[in-house]
């Protein structure tokens, strides 16, 4: 089994090479996000080590005081060492505590920075991931991806660098002031890391697994959950709601259950580490206090031996709430490598060429296109479409016209043969080339939030409102458009809203026309359009298609009225090829066809 | 739903404190208080076991270390030992008891939000992006969770520890243990500004969450389109712009923590520094042994995490005060479709659907616009089919979508078999009133769940309701012409919807026409339901249909002719009425509008011919009827001057 890319996502039980794989690639993003932050990221780690050291400076000064300070006094009432000591002390304050919020700014902007830019990078790649990658791998769980994934990181960022930083820093300089100041009590500390590092081993190879079970269950509840809010209406047509309850009942369980593991686990974990410093605590003070008793340790020193033993221990608990962040965040960081690694069945070409002004001559050169081995949409496929003809496509479902058009709208690119647009083969068009020449409006008419204005805006972003307006008259849309309670500055809402399917699939219309390509692929684009609507399309059609190619899949036939040539397709194949009238007068298929719908009209 | 119930009436959220404001999650937290309450005496030992320490350094520092008597170390040592295995296993107790729990409440206002979600009407679905609603029910909850079992905890026992750390540091110096306390006070007063200030910034990072969160998932949903008209770059563009505002508000919301923990570090340090003179001073003053001095830097050390902790728990506590604003701004939303508290039930089901005077605009339509449907009269019998005929945004499926309440009528009323759908319960109400929608949602489950979701009841291992079920599963996908499911690699029983196979259009909408007709009910509405399907399908749906529509009441919304003619009757809805019910050949006969409507190019094209075949027809009658009536006038001329005559005579 592969675990390139999005593969094997789902699996909790990878070999070992598996595990390395996947790590050595989160790895990598993790390194291309960091490298262009790297000088930030010094002058950030500079600036903690030197505000850590003046925090840990703390018990020194004490011991220091009262050690030297307090004889001075005592003995000779020389108040001098104690003011330097306490200056000293008042002064490390105040400055390590300025430059830890400093340290926290930075740290913020970098972190930030580090996210924006991973934002943009998913965001940017799973629009440049092909249609058939979105196909497979289902909108619930790139979106997941690019929510509760990056949330992990972001908390990982947020807060756990953070407390990683500071902490281990925090823990470095205690145990460097501690040797210095004692070594013996080092070695106390320093049997104490046994026991600390084979806990937190033990830790973090139970937690792993468990921290990817999390991410399962919260991304099918996630899943589930999208699904019922923007399929509401057939749950409630169809009371569904009481088994929904249950079934996402049943996710929000498994979700609860994961959870609850991955916290027992911690219920261990973090007592076991106040454990380990409360007894290197006493050890310390045993060996500690012998030697003040034999008098080789001051008494000053043995304070401050203890306060370095148990501040060492004090980070251990944040330390712990890193490694909960650590744990998610690496498991969202393996997933997005995934989907990062995932390279695009659709590339952009390397070196594109331009076509500054498409003729609209498209042509198939023996194409063949298949999912895989078994479903061979197009076996092989010949045609030529002359510049400015518009072209009927009709075929049963399944007969491969959809295949059809979006390969000519590169959606999909052929798995041998090529197609050309004036003779330069698709995968070397420049993409910006490309879409401004090819245009495909298909049946399922989605409308992002915004205003009506924006959606139709969406073809020409630069458009002018008289030229977003002409478009929406051009096909009919201008009427109901006005009629909505803000005219073309309604917000359209979510999904749509109360914008009916027909009514969208004008929108989607003014959308194309406004767009003004070469060629225009219609796919279905008319299917949910009423008679009057369809037929205003239709004669803005006839003007708009007049010197464009055009390819149009259309189950009414009235469509054909306004093709030039009618191209009947049958398991990937063209059977009749010619223009209407000629097939009409003939006996094959679309003879048949057109006649029952003759029939079906009045 | 009782808690949703309460809640609604509670004040809004503006004006609670943030004590209370989160006081209104106990409903769903009340069972796992006690385990908190356990939870936090565990913690509270905790504390106090880890103040012992110094208590027990101070007794041997100032005992056996000043007389240079090594016996009376090992005791102390085993005491501090003792304690310190005490406080480690307190923190696991405290650990076990509240986490569970925890996870318990966190999943109740999941389920429980969930429901009110999936109850609330469609309307307020209409309003809110599910990236919002998503944000609530997965990270809000969590922060919800986390802060019950670990910041609320923590934040009252640490408050405590610092106040009892306080008094044992009054105890062995009341002068050191006033200047602990004094220093302490800057971070109270610096914790109530915070709280002001961030509170503000957190609920504004988390709307912006949501807001990205929206932006990826119509990115996401609307790939095709973006695609079609290559505006990756354009939809980048504006994903960028909210992940920036994203960013400035984080980095302000980063300013506002910095600024704390500046407190935070210099407060104590600076408290240690004094004390550290102070405690000098009194030594040799021989107001305070070198014992209590230690006790007194290791007491306060013991207190530097707590106080530390209480920034942090602070912001932590106004994050969720803001998560559950936003929880509860889902849940006090009044549903405004509910069952009615003693609902009827229709006696004998026929499948009669009656319209009076049915209305129904959008609350923010503006006032001076007509109703969206102004006054619908229809009458279906049973057994009847009606087709819905008007053009785009006349109100169709609007009118359709009133039969289930998935909106509720504005004025007016509908009657299923003689009772208002109002007094029926929604599910009674969705039991007998089957839909098949235009845009068909299919559910991430096999297409045979999915075909079978309007039969609940076949969700048996019973041998005979199996049967049954694979009977009515077999029937509805041969009426709906949806044999390529028995071609999915799993047959019925293959996965669709988000999380599995994906459909073609038609494919999807013929599951979905199949989904209505295995409901069963006595009546079925049809939204263009045929919309994406080819000529040939059609014409077989089509006629498989007209054997179901024979015994069941049909409401088909239609835009061609083909479908029309499966209807015995036609209305046609025109400026929110139905101005004319009949025949499809009655209403081309007689309608202008309907001819407009429902006669497409080429028919059009017909029926221009035939007017003006009709008109010739016409007007040769008319010259008929002319000739006609001029003679017949000229008799009642000739009549009326007869009368004339006789009248002047």
């Amino acid at each position: 089994m592969s675990v390139v890319g999005v593969a094997g996502e789902e699996r909790d039980n990878y070999t070992k090479d598996e595990s390395r794989q996947i790590r050595r690639r989160s790895l990598r993003l993790l390194g291309s996000l960091l490298r262009p932050v790297r000088g930030r990221i010094i002058v950030a780690m500079v600036v903690v080590v030197f505000s850590t050291a003046l925090q840990v400076a703390g018990p020194a000064l004490i011991a220091l005081g009262i050690d030297r300070g307090l004889p001075a006094v005592a003995d000779n009432g020389d108040w001098m060492p104690i003011a330097l000591i306490v200056g000293g002390f008042v002064f490390a304050a105040l400055v390590g505590a300025a430059t830890i919020a400093w340290y926290q700014v930075m740290s913020a902007r970098i972190s930030q920075a580090i996210l924006i830019d991973l934002r943009k990078r998913v965001f940017l790649h799973t629009q440049n991931l092909s249609l058939e990658f979105h196909e497979s791998y289902t909108s619930g769980r790139i979106i997941s991806r690019q929510t509760s994934d990056l949330d992990s990181i972001r908390e990982l960022l947020d807060s756990g660098i953070n407390q990683l930083v500071s902490g281990l820093l925090y823990m470095g300089f205690t145990a460097g002031a501690l040797i210095l100041l004692d070594a013996p009590s080092g070695l106390v500390l320093a049997a104490a890391l046994i026991p600390l590092l084979m806990l937190t081993r033990w830790f973090q190879v139970r937690s792993q697994k468990m921290f990817r079970l999390t991410r399962v269950a919260s991304a099918r509840l996630i899943v589930h959950f999208v699904e019922t809010m923007t399929g509401i209406r057939a749950v409630k047509a169809f009371r569904k709601e009481p088994r929904n309850a249950r079934e996402f009942g049943d996710h929000v369980e498994s979700y609860r259950d994961a959870n609850a593991r991955v916290i027992r686990l911690f219920g261990i974990f973090d007592p076991g580490l106040v454990l380990i410093g409360n007894v290197a605590v006493a050890g310390a003070l045993l060996w500690g206090a012998f030697r003040v008793v034999d008098g080789s340790l001051q008494i000053g020193v043995l304070i401050a031996v203890l306060l370095y033993v148990r501040n060492f221990f004090g980070p251990a608990e944040e330390m712990a709430m890193f490694y909960n962040s650590y744990q998610s965040a690496a498991a969202a960081l393996e997933k997005i490598s995934g989907v990062l690694e995932e390279s695009p069945s659709v590339p952009d070409p390397t070196t594109p060429i331009d076509l500054w002004q498409a003729k609209g001559h498209v042509r198939f050169e023996s194409v063949r296109f298949a999912y895989n081995d078994e479903t061979v949409v197009l076996p092989d496929f010949d045609l030529d479409i002359p510049a400015g003809q518009t072209i009927a496509l009709v075929g049963t479902t399944g007969a491969g016209k959809s295949t059809l058009a979006k390969l000519i709208a590169r959606f999909y690119d052929p798995s041998e043969g090529r197609v050309t647009l004036d003779g330069v083969d698709l995968r070397k068009l420049h993409p910006k080339d490309l879409r401004r020449a090819i245009v495909m409006v298909t049946q399922e008419a989605y409308l992002f939030s915004g205003t009506v204005a924006d959606n139709i805006a969406l073809g020409k972003p630069d458009a002018t409102r008289e030229e977003v307006e002409a478009a929406a008259r051009a096909v009919g849309a201008h009427e109901f458009i006005t009629s909505l309670p803000n005219g073309y500055d309604t917000d359209v809402n979510k999904r749509g809203g109360r914008v009916s399917a027909g009514q969208r699939q004008l929108i989607s219309f003014a959308r194309a026309f406004l767009a003004d390509p070469t060629v225009l692929i219609l796919d279905e684009a008319t299917a949910s359009l009423d008679i009057p609507s369809e037929r205003l399309v239709q004669e803005a059609l006839q003007t708009l298609l007049a010197d464009r190619t055009a390819v149009i899949i259309a189950h009414r036939l009235s469509t054909v009225a306004i093709a030039d040539r009618v191209l009947v397709m049958e398991h990937g194949r063209i059977i009749e090829d010619g223009s209407p009238a000629e097939l009409i007068a003939g006996a094959g298929k679309f003879a048949q066809l057109h006649a029952a719908w003759r029939e079906s009209l009045v | 739903m009782s808690t949703a119930e309460t809640s609604a009436a509670a004040p809004r959220k503006s004006e609670l404190s943030t004590f209370r404001a989160i006081a209104r999650i106990y409903p769903y937290a009340k069972p796992a208080v006690p385990w908190i309450i356990g939870g936090m005496i565990a913690a509270l030992a905790a504390g106090v076991v880890s103040l012992l320490i110094p208590i027990v350094l101070q007794g041997l520092v100032d005992g056996p270390l000043t007389d240079g008597n090594p016996v009376g170390i090992w005791p102390a040592v085993a005491l501090v030992l003792v304690l310190g295995v005490v406080e480690a296993a307190m923190i696991m107790l405290r650990r076990w008891l509240v986490l569970t729990p925890g996870t318990h409440i966190e999943a109740r206002m999941r389920n429980g939000l969930y429901a009110k979600l999936q109850d609330l009407p469609v309307a307020f679905h209409d309003r809110w992006q599910s990236g919002q609603l998503l944000s609530r029910a997965v990270s809000d909850l969590n922060l919800i969770r986390r802060w019950i079992s670990f910041g609320l905890v923590l934040l009252i026992v640490n408050i405590i520890t610092i106040l009892i750390g306080i008094v044992v540091l009054l105890n062995w110096s009341v002068w050191l243990g006033l200047l602990f306390f004094v220093t302490s006070i800057p971070i109270w007063v610096y914790g109530y500004v915070f709280e002001k200030k961030y509170s503000v910034i957190a609920r504004r990072v988390q709307d912006q969450q949501g807001d990205l969160a929206t932006a990826v998932e119509e990115s996401v949903h609307g790939i095709r389109v973006l695609k079609a008209f290559g505006r990756g770059r354009h939809s980048l563009l504006k994903f960028a712009d909210q992940a920036e505002m994203l960013r400035t508000l984080e980095i302000r919301k980063a300013k506002a923590i910095a600024g704390i923990w500046f407190w935070l570090v210099l407060i104590p340090d600076a408290a240690f520094a004094l004390s550290l003179l102070g405690g000098v001073a009194l030594a040799a003053a021989d107001q305070l042994t070198v014992g209590q001095l230690l006790a007194y830097f290791a007491t306060a050390t013991v207190l530097r995490f707590p106080i530390e902790s209480i920034g942090f728990l602070l912001a932590m506590t106004f994050d969720t005060r803001s998560a559950v604003d936003r929880f509860f701004d889902v849940m006090d939303e009044v549903n405004t479709i509910t069952d009615p508290e003693h609902p009827a039930t229709v006696e004998r089901p026929a499948g009669r659907l009656v319209f009076e005077d049915a209305r129904f605009r959008y609350q923010d339509a503006p006032g001076d616009q007509r109703d969206q449907l102004d006054g619908i009269d229809l009458e279906l019998e049973p057994g009847e089919t009606m087709a819905l005929v008007g053009i785009t945004g006349s109100g169709k499926t609007t009118l359709t979508a009133l039969t289930t309440r998935l909106y509720d009528v504005t004025g007016g009323r509908i009657l299923l078999d003689g009772v208002d759908i109002r007094d029926l319960t929604r599910e009674e109400l969705r039991r007998r009133i089957a839909m098949a929608f235009e845009d068909a949602t299919l559910f991430s489950s096999s297409v045979r769940d999915n075909v079978l979701l309007g039969r609940p009841e076949f969700a048996s291992d019973d041998p005979a309701v199996v049967a049954e079920a694979d009977r009515v599963l077999a029937e509805a996908l041969d009426i709906a012409q949806a044999g390529f499911v028995y071609d999915l690699p799993d047959g019925a029983d293959t996965v669709v919807g988000e999380e599995g196979m994906s459909l073609s259009g038609g494919q999807r909408q013929r599951l979905a026409l199949a989904r209505a007709v295995a409901a069963k009910p006595e009546v079925l509405v049809l939204d263009d339901p045929l919309s994406a399907l080819d000529v040939d399908t059609e014409a077989l749906v089509e006629a498989a249909l007209r054997r179901v529509l024979a015994t069941t009441t049909g409401l088909i919304v239609a835009h061609r002719p083909s479908t029309v003619q499966m209807a015995d009757r036609v209305a046609l809805l025109e400026e929110g009425r139905i101005t004319d019910v009949g025949t499809h050949s009655e209403l081309l006969a007689r309608n202008e509008h309907y001819r407009y409507v429902i006669s497409s190019l080429e028919d059009e094209e017909l029926a221009q011919a035939e007017r003006e075949a009709r008109d010739l027809r016409l007007a040769e009658e008319a010259s008929r009827v002319q000739e006609a009536t001029a003679r017949e006038s000229r008799v009642i001329d000739k009549d009326g001057f007869e009368r004339d005559g006789e009248v002047k005579r």
